[in-house]
């Protein structure tokens, strides 16, 4: 018998040797995944033993710690002081309801457990003295007066507010609203998902700034002249005549306002006074897919850089049936609707704003960054953000022009409303059509500064009966304002 | 030195790792950190309670294995120390369980020592009783039903799992059968095999009865391999397994309780809602049929490498409700795998894997059939269980809510082990002393 006993004895030991590998799977292979996971709620309250970064900013603390004795153990549960003013941006750490916004990103950060050599040694060191884990500390580049003059502009309308600084990507502002108080999510959750608003779908857990998609309308012509400009075939003094509409495949795409036909003019008055039927034959003489080449290189189609949870945030583009939508033929879309921001296009408040840093930047895509720095508990400095160049969109030159028209469309166009007085502003409206009449979103993207460009903006509302220079730009002006430290009125 | 100034030293070795264990439990526990005497008597009580079956098991059966003690010691410990980490009440409760157990240790040594092959006369009364063990949770009035599985009687206050000694019934008429019929057995007539379909059937009966594939996997595990022990043809062995899963495809159909676990086995974590048969609602599975498995897994992922250390682990929310159920029963091990870490747990995995090389080296030396299928059984079974309740924690297999050996808490649980155990030491003793190996 003692040839099957060894065979048998070998089978036990293999059983339990497999008992040994499933156990190093879990533990060392598959940890991660674990911990990354929205319902581990072990690994959401063992943080809550970490002594958590804080999160500040400009003189302000977005996030910090309200310390707690329980059952033997402390705990540091997070609060929030300044609630709901950029919520969307820091987002929230709870037990219940996990974590979104850059306490979900930069968690490693937060609790301690990122790769950098001192921490993981202060970190170890910590652990194996048996004291309290202390996080690594974020420096937000947010400005809250800039956050407050967007809370305020947007009141209980719908829509979003981006500041970018055109040379560093640093985002001064970013907010969406409605907005919710962070500090209610664990307790009280109904009241954030309950937050009212005067739109449809109000839900204040949506980051409209990052993953808002919304059809750009005329915003778009600032990118279609860049294309135009920048391949050599139009100039700003190129000519058109406009009859009031445009036709493409046999039908007619009329301006915002037909009665008023422009007759002949060139492509800077067409953008200075947002003429569709000239950015119309644009389009169909460029064509969609050299359209879609020229959004690639403004970032379009790809998710836009930000310290953020990728999920969070959303790409711009055309987009079919609730997905990205890369035309394969010039054919497949309506080059002409395109070409002046509509036609299946949807984009967020981030992007454009990129799109208006660009030309501010003589035609350099930055990487928009939120985070300045991350500090040690120590006070030394484990990451600083340096400004990051993406790609050149366009040439200098093209840039130029097109933020010349940028201009004279604020001095003179469909832009007046965000005049302020003693600063150079260069902007561009939107309105889209929403399909349901009288409802449009409203756009204005901007760039402004006294000599040279400071801030590039883009700003939505959603919802709304009337333009983009009537809504949007004024809000623009409000949060330009509060960052240029200007108080003269237009 | 003799076998039994070993086993002495293993075994002081073992009280002062209880005691350091004990120990840090404490300064992990109270505030400010100080060390009581209190924790360091629970150690000494506890070396003393193993010192006496030290001195019974030099009375009784003096040539033994000298290693098997001292393990049963340690993983008893080490159960205990998590257990009075995570319940302090439950630990209490345990000790009594370790004392009575070891009573029982004794008291079969000492009744067996001249012969246990006595056991053999009456191997068909220990079969019968261990089939009328295991139906004993199915009689209405006496069966609970714990966590969906009916494996539970109880008798006043008092409740107990007979199937964990139905378990070593089982081994020791098996032992004696198959020693009896195993020429006969290996011939392959059909008619031989009468005997052994009824336990196939039997262990189906359970199956269906308890909704229990643990327990029916053990037990048919451990037939299956004293058949091929006896018998030498894994041909045997091989078309019992099948005719299992077949069997157990079928309960699958129609049981819903099994169907659950094995779904939930598959995929414990869906992206979409789905039905939700505890509340009748649409949830995610790992926030409902799966959330104890899933919580387990986290659990074991928290520990990591290291570990958290004792009593410095996660088991309940910030406000204070523990986050998993049966956590120093069935989930012991998750809760050790994530104070102690990989290391730790390894390192108690190895101490199981000792513990079964050691039963069956008792195996090989003994010189009678049926020693050698005894010792063999319950080797096996240790083993065995030890997969199936690790394996089902750490998702190799369905989870089944059945004990881990020595470790988890439980009153049944524990005596069988030490009864067990009692049965491997007369085997390793009667080996030595036939082979003269007595004064090694």
């Amino acid at each position: 018998m003692n040839k099957q006993i060894t065979r048998l004895a070998l089978t036990g030991v293999g059983l339990i040797v497999a008992l040994v590998v499933a156990t190093t799977y879990w533990q060392a292979w598959a940890a991660g995944d674990l911990a990354d996971r929205q319902d581990n709620q072990i690994q959401r309250v063992a943080q809550f033993t970490i002594d958590r970064g804080e999160i500040r900013g400009d003189g302000i603390v977005w996030a910090t710690n309200r310390e707690e004795k329980k059952s033997g153990r402390t705990f540091y549960f997070r609060e929030y002081p300044q609630r709901g003013l950029a919520a969307h941006v820091v987002g929230y750490s709870t037990q219940e309801r996990f974590r979104t916004g850059l306490e979900r990103s930069m968690n490693d950060y937060l609790t301690g457990q990122n790769a950098n050599l001192s921490t993981v040694l202060e970190t170890f060191v910590d652990k194996a003295k048996g004291a309290t884990i202390k996080g690594n500390a974020l420096r937000l580049t947010l400005v809250p007066r800039a956050q407050r003059a967007a809370q305020n502009a947007l009141g209980r309308r719908c829509g979003a507010v981006v500041a970018l600084e055109p040379q560093t990507g640093k985002v001064l502002a970013m907010y969406s609203s409605p907005t919710y108080n962070p500090n209610l999510v664990e307790e009280n959750f109904d009241q954030v998902t309950g937050v009212g608003a005067d739109c449809r779908r109000p839900d204040a857990l949506l980051n409209r700034a990052t993953a808002g998609l919304y059809a750009p309308g005329s915003t778009f012509k600032v990118v279609t002249a860049a294309a135009a400009i920048d391949s050599g075939r139009f100039t700003p003094d190129s000519e058109f005549v406009d009859p009031g509409y445009c036709e493409v495949y046999g039908k007619r795409v009329n301006n915002y306002d037909t009665s008023r036909p422009f007759g002949r003019l060139d492509l800077h008055t067409a953008l200075v006074n947002s003429v569709n039927s000239v950015f119309c034959n644009i389009g169909k003489e460029l064509g969609a897919r050299f359209l879609v080449d020229y959004m690639k290189r403004f970032g379009f189609y790809e998710l836009p850089p930000l310290e953020t949870p990728a999920d969070e945030r959303a790409p711009s583009g055309l987009y079919k049936a609730d997905k990205l939508f890369d035309p394969a033929q010039d054919t497949d879309v309506d080059p002409g609707r395109f070409a002046f921001g509509q036609e299946r296009l949807l984009v967020t408040p981030l992007q454009m704003a990129m799109v208006a840093a660009t030309i501010a930047n003589d035609g350099v895509v930055m990487k928009p960054q939120v985070i300045d720095r991350i500090v040690a508990p120590d006070g030394s400095i484990i990451v600083r953000s340096k400004p990051e160049r993406l790609d050149r969109a366009i040439k200098v030159e093209t840039a130029r022009a097109v933020g010349a028209m940028m201009q004279d469309a604020v001095e003179e166009g469909t832009g007046t409303a965000a005049r302020i007085g003693g600063i150079t502003v260069a902007g561009k409206t939107g309105t889209a059509e929403t399909g349901i009449a009288g409802l449009n979103t409203t756009w204005f993207i901007s760039y402004a500064g006294k000599n040279r460009p400071q801030v590039a903006i883009a700003a939505v509302v959603e919802q709304q009966n009337s333009t983009g220079g009537q809504t949007a730009a004024p809000v623009a002006r409000e949060v330009l304002q509060a960052l240029l430290g200007s108080t003269a009125n237009s | 030195m003799s076998l039994r100034n070993r086993e002495l030293l293993n075994l002081i070795a073992v009280g002062l790792l209880t005691a350091i264990g004990f120990a840090s439990v404490y300064i992990a526990r109270s505030e400010p950190s100080e060390l009581n005497a209190g924790s360091l008597t629970y150690a000494g009580i506890f070396l003393a309670l193993y010192l006496a079956a030290h001195l019974v098991v030099r009375y009784a059966v003096p040539y033994a294995d000298p290693v098997l003690l001292p393990l049963a010691a340690l993983l008893s410990a080490i159960g205990v120390t998590l257990i009075y980490r995570l319940e302090p009440d439950d630990a209490f409760r345990q000790s009594l369980w370790i004392v009575i157990g070891v009573g029982l240790f004794a008291l079969t040594l000492l009744v067996l020592r001249r012969d246990f092959r006595v056991l053999e006369q009456y191997k068909y009364l220990f079969g019968i009783t261990a089939i009328a063990l295991m139906m004993l949770p199915a009689l209405p009035g006496l069966g609970q039903t714990i966590n969906g599985a009916r494996l539970w009687v109880k008798v006043g206050s008092f409740q107990f799992q007979p199937g964990e000694l139905a378990k070593i019934f089982l081994i020791v008429f098996l032992a004696g059968y198959l020693r009896d019929k195993r020429e006969t057995l290996a011939q392959g007539r059909l008619k031989d095999f009468g005997p052994l379909l009824l336990i196939w059937g039997a262990a189906m009966l359970v199956l269906v009865q308890t909704n229990d594939l643990g327990s029916a996997l053990l037990q048919f595990g451990i037939f299956l391999a004293m058949l091929y022990v006896a018998t030498g043809r894994a041909a045997y062995a091989l078309t019992g397994l099948a005719l299992f899963v077949a069997g157990a495809a079928f309960v699958y159909r129609y049981v819903s309780h099994v169907q659950d676990r094995v779904t939930i086995w598959l995929t414990p974590w869906t992206d979409e809602p789905v039905f939700c048969a505890q509340t009748g609602e649409l949830a995610l599975r790992q926030d409902c049929g799966s959330f104890q498995l899933v919580k387990s897994l986290y659990s074991i992922g928290n520990g990591g490498f290291a570990g958290t250390g004792l009593g410095k682990g996660t088991f309940t929310t910030t406000a204070g409700d523990p986050i998993i159920p049966y956590l120093n029963t069935d989930f012991i091990y998750s809760a050790i795998a994530q104070e102690l870490g990989l290391v730790g747990a390894a390192g108690l995995l190895l101490v199981f894997m000792l513990f079964v090389a050691r039963g069956f080296r008792i195996a090989l030396l003994a010189d009678d059939g049926f020693s050698k299928l005894l010792a063999a059984g319950l080797t096996f079974g240790f083993a065995l269980q030890t997969f199936i309740i690790v394996g089902g924690v750490l998702r190799v297999i369905p989870l089944t809510g059945i004990t881990l050996p020595f470790v988890s808490y439980g009153g049944s649980s524990v005596v069988a082990n030490f009864i067990l155990l009692a049965l491997l030491l007369l085997v390793s003793n009667r080996a030595n002393v036939q082979a003269g190996r007595g004064r090694a």
